[in-house]
Parts: structure tokens; sequence; C-alpha cells
């Protein structure tokens, strides 16, 4: 053994040979049985692990499909019918057929319709905002516009309108996953159904101060005065603390109820203008942009 | 050498420009608000009904929480409305709306000048009148006195601690109220020392204030003493109650603790004053001593004023108007007052300024990215770890943020003060605390 180097090659060669031996036999011994569904199941997932469907994230997700076997009570909102198609072929079973949802957001407090009255200066985030004072409107319902939904998105379908200062909906991105109805301190997104060729009305506010009080606020608000629940034909309206909620499982979007409210506090989206209405002065869907959007004035803080 | 609180602090500008105002009277406005909230803890019940006829001192709103005190009425006149009413951030909050007609006082309380020295009460019968009067703190927090004064079984009050700090820039209310109620104050402390059953008492005065310490030794040296007058070298915040027991006794009070666990009361000078019109004449706690201030204002106030008086009334009585380019209203000192986004509310047993902001001063400074520098560190007077927490926050890690005791914090604003990166460490710790004291709250559950 005159030769160094060789030494070297045997010594490391004979060690690894042996270790070898020996995980091959401990990797035998605490082998740990998982059924290769998950993986299978994980990867038609979508992998954003949003905790839509309420679970950590896609894997989890993954395993509880396969731990139960069928698709009950599980479904991935983010992935929509494509994905649970897919997951049912792995798993042998039917999808359950399930009306696709996306987030609407129930403020129009716009900069023209609820105009500020102080300046926020504090931290960029509508928790904390939340927490400290009713908001630059006056309103203490209203958006407050600092973007904690945007920020939790994780399919880029909500930005904050620079020119409204409102959170818009991307209806193409977005999945209905819920992430952003969590993030909002003041429960302003609300998961809602998509509606026949994705029409749908809703009440864009959540204010529940008496009338009055709330158009000092926002010319936008709504001001529970009936009117919408008297004219809806499915009984879908109802009005409680002040405010109005239409039911959309009972909704089927005849848009009655946007003509009647007479502060426009009803938005319906996608709908096209069969016949130009004189009353209507603000239609379409929040992402629309603003036919006329007045700068909002200079505002002195407090 | 004078003492001090040992870890941290900060030397904010002074400002003290109204300390000359003499405590002037407000007049009280055709009609006031008096919420039900004005105190930590529940919010009081009313007891009046809409059209009652209520005198000045009269209870209308009735403690029946344990962290609860009552509330009086300020005015004389007709209850008009009992429903929420904003206050100065916006909120909602239950509320009893008097229109005043006349000042008809309750004839329980002495309004003669002359002052009471004698006091027989028991400490039993001075926290319960404590509880009765709507005492509560009055130097922020304003955390109910009978509570306060109740010690628990098992814990002994070793000493009896004054604030009169006022360590706050601007703010000159306790500066004043010792010029020119040193003997009713120090007959205050006096009976909660008794109460407490205590020795000495000690009152802490930063060194900035050579004539209210000149005048309190004065008068203190009356009370055999008992009463004892700390001169403290100036530092922010030296009025929180932990860093002042820390100044005083050199005790520290460990994480999660209260000042009584380490023997130690801690009461406002206002509180004193305000115990003293309580025990000995009779009067609830329904006048609270505010500052009017601010660089750009013709002129400088202090004024005894009743509660629930709205910040505009003080504003249109004292100034006229507000003056042009006013950024913020702060209610409080610049340093933990709130901005108030609403003048037309009520004001509050706490309350203790109207500070007025120029927009120049108002506007916070571009944020930059953190140095590391650890200024934030030097300056936290409770030892923390501000840019830890501000990391920890963004990054949705609140628990390891509880870890760090983050519930520590006193919201002083030493960090964002020293910060030369401009972070918003404050806004962040706050939103931390929030949500770490709700994941608290459902792990309770």
């Amino acid at each position: 053994m005159s030769n160094p180097i060789l030494l070297a090659v045997l010594v490391l060669g004979v060690t690894g040979a042996i270790f070898a031996v020996v995980l091959y036999f401990v990797a035998q011994k605490f082998k740990v049985e998982e059924d290769p569904l998950i993986d299978e199941i994980a990867d038609v997932l979508p992998g954003a692990n949003c905790g839509g469907c309420g679970k950590a994230g896609c894997r989890a997700m993954a395993e509880a499909f396969v731990k139960q076997g069928n698709m009950e009570g599980l479904s991935c909102p983010a992935g929509g019918p494509a994905v649970a198609e897919k997951v049912a072929a792995l798993l042998g079973c039917v999808a359950e057929a399930s009306d696709p949802m996306v987030a609407v957001v129930r403020c129009n407090g716009s900069c023209s319709n609820a105009p500020a009255k102080t300046n926020y200066d504090g931290l960029k985030d509508c928790a904390y905002a939340h927490s400290l004072y009713q908001g630059e409107s006056g309103c203490a319902f209203g958006c407050l516009g600092l973007g904690n939904c945007a920020k939790v998105c994780q399919f880029g379908a909500l930005s904050i309108d620079p020119e409204t200062g409102l959170p818009v909906v991307d209806e193409e991105k977005c999945t209905a996953c819920g992430a952003c109805t969590k993030a909002c301190p003041r429960a302003i997104i609300e998961l809602r159904k998509k509606g026949m060729k994705n029409r749908r009305v809703f009440v864009a506010c959540r204010n529940t101060e008496k009338g009055g009080v709330a158009k000092k606020n926002c010319a936008a608000a709504c001001i529970g005065c009936g009117k919408c629940a008297k004219v809806c034909k499915k009984e879908a309206i109802t009005i409680e603390k002040n405010l109005s909620y239409i039911d959309f499982t009972k909704c089927v979007a005849c848009g009655l109820c946007v003509n009647e409210c007479p502060t426009g506090a009803i938005q319906a989206a996608n709908f096209t203008p069969v016949k130009p209405k004189p009353k209507t002065e603000a239609p379409a869907a929040s992402d629309a942009p603003a036919a006329e959007a007045p700068k909002a004035p200079e505002t002195p803080a407090n | 050498m004078l003492k001090t609180f040992a870890m941290g602090g900060v030397h904010p500008e002074e400002n003290k420009i109204s300390t000359n105002a003499v405590i002037e009277y407000m007049p009280v406005p055709a009609q006031v608000s008096v919420l039900m909230n004005q105190h930590l803890g529940a919010p009081a019940t009313p007891i009046v009904a809409v059209g009652d006829k209520v005198k000045v001192g009269q209870l209308i709103g009735e403690a029946q929480a344990f962290m609860c005190a009552n509330v009086h009425s300020p005015v004389s006149g007709t209850v008009k409305k009992i429903e929420p009413v904003r206050d100065a951030f916006g909120l909602w909050k239950p509320a009893v709306i008097i229109d005043v007609e006349g000042d008809e006082w309750m004839e329980t309380i002495d309004r003669t000048p002359d002052i009471k020295r004698e006091c027989t009460l028991e400490p039993a019968q001075i926290v319960a009148k404590l509880k009765e009067m709507g005492i509560v703190g009055l130097g922020g927090a304003t955390f109910p006195a009978h509570i306060k004064y109740s010690v628990p079984e098992g814990k002994k009050a070793e000493y009896l601690i004054i604030n009169a700090v006022e360590c706050e820039p601007y703010l000159t209310s306790d500066h004043r109220v010792m010029l020119e109620h040193a003997e009713e104050i120090c007959i205050g402390i006096d009976i909660l020392r008794r109460s407490l059953n205590v020795p000495h008492a000690y009152i802490g005065i930063e060194n900035n204030k050579p004539e209210p310490i000149a005048h309190m030794k004065e008068v203190a040296a009356k009370f055999d003493g008992r009463l004892i007058v700390e001169p403290l070298k100036v530092k922010y915040p030296q009025g929180a109650e932990k860093q002042l027991i820390n100044a005083i006794t050199g005790r520290r009070v460990p994480s999660g603790k209260l000042p009584i666990d380490v023997g130690c009361v801690v009461s406002n000078v206002g509180t004193t004053f305000a115990v003293y019109e309580a025990i000995q004449k009779n009067k609830p706690l329904i006048e609270n001593i505010l500052t009017v201030t601010g660089k750009k204002l013709a002129s400088q106030h202090n004024y005894q004023c009743r509660i629930g008086i709205t910040y505009a009334d003080i504003i249109k009585h004292s100034i006229g108007e507000l003056p042009e380019n006013t950024g913020k209203v702060i209610s409080g000192g610049p340093m933990m007052g709130k901005a108030m986004s609403n003048l037309d509310a009520p004001t509050v047993k706490g309350a203790s300024s109207v500070l007025v902001i120029d927009q120049s001063e108002a506007v916070r400074a571009q944020e930059t990215n953190c140095i590391r520098c650890g200024k934030c560190m030097n300056a936290c007077p409770m030892g923390l770890e501000p840019y830890l927490f501000s990391a920890l926050v963004k990054n949705g890690r609140i628990e390891e943020a509880g870890k760090h005791n983050i519930l520590d914090c006193i919201e002083c604003g030493c960090c964002f003060f020293s910060c030369p990166a401009n972070k918003p460490l404050l806004d962040e710790i706050r939103l931390g605390k929030n949500k770490m004291r709700a994941i608290l709250a459902a792990k309770k559950k």
C-alpha cells in the first residue's frame, strides 16, 4: 500500500459501499407507505396553496381527497370545474356540480361618491386603519382602499383602481378562493354566484346606518328605503338594519331593482345596455372605467 | 444625581408653550353628549330615560360590569336622546345626549372654595367612594380607580407613586394644576396613601418644571414627611407607569405583570385632584383639565372643562377657528395622542389636550429601507426589538412576535421617533398587537 491515492480511493469506496448497504436496509425498514394517488392529485391541483379549500395547502387537500375516497364536501374553488373533473377521474367518482362563484366588491364609495374629508398618513394596511378610525370619507363601513385584498390575492385578480380608490376584481382570474373576503376587515368583499352569462346584481354597500347619516358620507350608499324589495318579483331582497341584501340563490338578475334604486347602490355586472335608461347613472360593473371621473377635490386634513 | 429609568428613552422637543396660561373655565354649551364608555372596560349602562331632568353630578350611567366606571351628568337639563354618537375617530359609541338648562348642581356637592383637610373615611370607604364618583385614571389609560385601589389579596402595596411627570411635549394641564391646586392635590394624595396603608407617597416630577417642583415641595412639607417630591431627570417616556416605577424605586415590572406585583400603585396627579374633589367635596368626575395648544395658535390655553363638550366647541371658544394650513388636531400629546377625524365628537374623562399641528409638521417623511442601525432598540424603554416586530408582522409571523413579547410594547413611539428610515414601526407593532390579541382570544375559547 505504497500509493496514498489508491489507499484513499479504496477506503472511501469500501465505506461508501457499507453505508449503501446499511441505508438500503434502513430504508426498507422505515418505509412510509404513501398512496401514489396523492402525488397524482397534488399535480392536478393548481398548486397556489391559497387555502381557499380550508386546508393548509394543495398537498393537504390531495391527502384529504385520497383519505375520503370521494369528493363529497371537498372542493377546490381555485381550480373550478376543470380541476374537479380531473380529480374525479383520478378518484373514480363523479364531480359534484357547483355554481361557479366570483368575488364582488360591496362598496361603491369611490373618490367622487364618497369624497375624502380627512387624510390618512399611517401604515398602508386596511386592518390597521380600520382599528384606528372610520375612514377618510367618514363612512365606517366602506372600503379603506389600502389594498389588503389585493395583497392576499394569489391569482392577481384584485387591484386597487387609482381613479376610484376601490378594489377591482378581474373576473377571468378570480377563482373564488375567498382569501380576500377574509383579508377585508370590513367584510366588503363577498363571494357570489357568477350567474347566467356572468350577469349578477348586488348591493354595493355595507352601511347599516340610517339613510340620512349614510348619505352624508357617500352618494352611493344604500339608505334602506326598501324600494328594491318592493319591486323584486322573486322575493330575493331583504332589508335589515337599513341595508338591502340580494340573495343570489333567488336572484334571477332581471335588473328591476337596479333601476329602482334612488342612490345607485345596486350594481348590475356585465349587463349590456339594451336601451339607454335615463335613471341609471352607475350602470356597469365595478371594473368598468368610470365615464366621467371628476378628480377628488383637494382635501385638507381634518 | 437625579433619577430616571434605566433603559431606552428619547428627548423630543418639549414645546411647553402654554405653561403660563392660567386655567380658565370653559362655558357650558347648549347640548352635551356624554359617552357611556369613557374608561377602560365595558360601557356603563344608562339609568336615565329620554325626557328625564338631570342635575350636575347626577348618576346617569351605572357601572354594572366589573371593569367599568360610573358616569355622571356634567350639566343640568333634560335628557334628549339615548343613542350612539360618533367619537373623535368616527366610531359609534353609546351616549346620553342632554339639552342644557341652567346650571343646577346636586345638593350633596360642596361647591365652596374652602379647602377641606380632614378625612376620616376608612380605606374600604374611600375605595367605595371612588367607585361611586366614577373616578378613573386621568393619565391616559382611564383605568377605573376603585379597581386600582382594591389591592388583591396576597399582594401588598409598598409604594404609592404620583405621576406628575407630564413627559409628553406640549401638554401643560398637570403643570398648571400643580401650581394652582397644590394643596388639594396633596390632600388627595394623602387620602390615597391612607387607603393603601403605605407610609410614604412619592411624587415624580421632571426637572424641566422647576416652579411646580418648588411649589409642591413647599406644600408637601406640611404633611409631616409623608409626601416626598422626587425631581427626575428629563427623559421621555418617564410618565409611562412602568418607567416611572423604575425611575423612582429601581424595580422592574415583569412582562405580563401589573405594578401591584412589585408593590407599586401609580396614579396621575390629575387623578389625585379628582380624588380630592370626590372624597372631600362629593364631586363626581365631571370635569377635566385640558390644554389647547399649538405653535401656530394666536393664544395658548388651559381649561377646566365639563366632560361632553365637543372638541369643535372648545376650539370655537378658545381660538375661534383653526388656523390656516392646519394639518392635524390631536387629542393627547404628539407622541402618544391620536389625530382626530371627527371634531364634533364629545370630550371624555381622559381627554388631556387639543393639540393643533401645522401641515408642515403633520406629514410623515418618506419611508426608506431599514439599515439595521439598531436605534429603535436603543430607544425602546421596554427593551424590545421594534425592527424585528416590523419584519415579523409584515410577514404574518405574529406568534413569533408574541414570543418576543410584542404585547409588552407600551406604544410610546420612541422607536418611530428615532428611526432614521422613517419606518412606521409603531403602526406595525400596533397591528401585530391587535392580531396577537385576536390569536390569544381565539385560543382561550
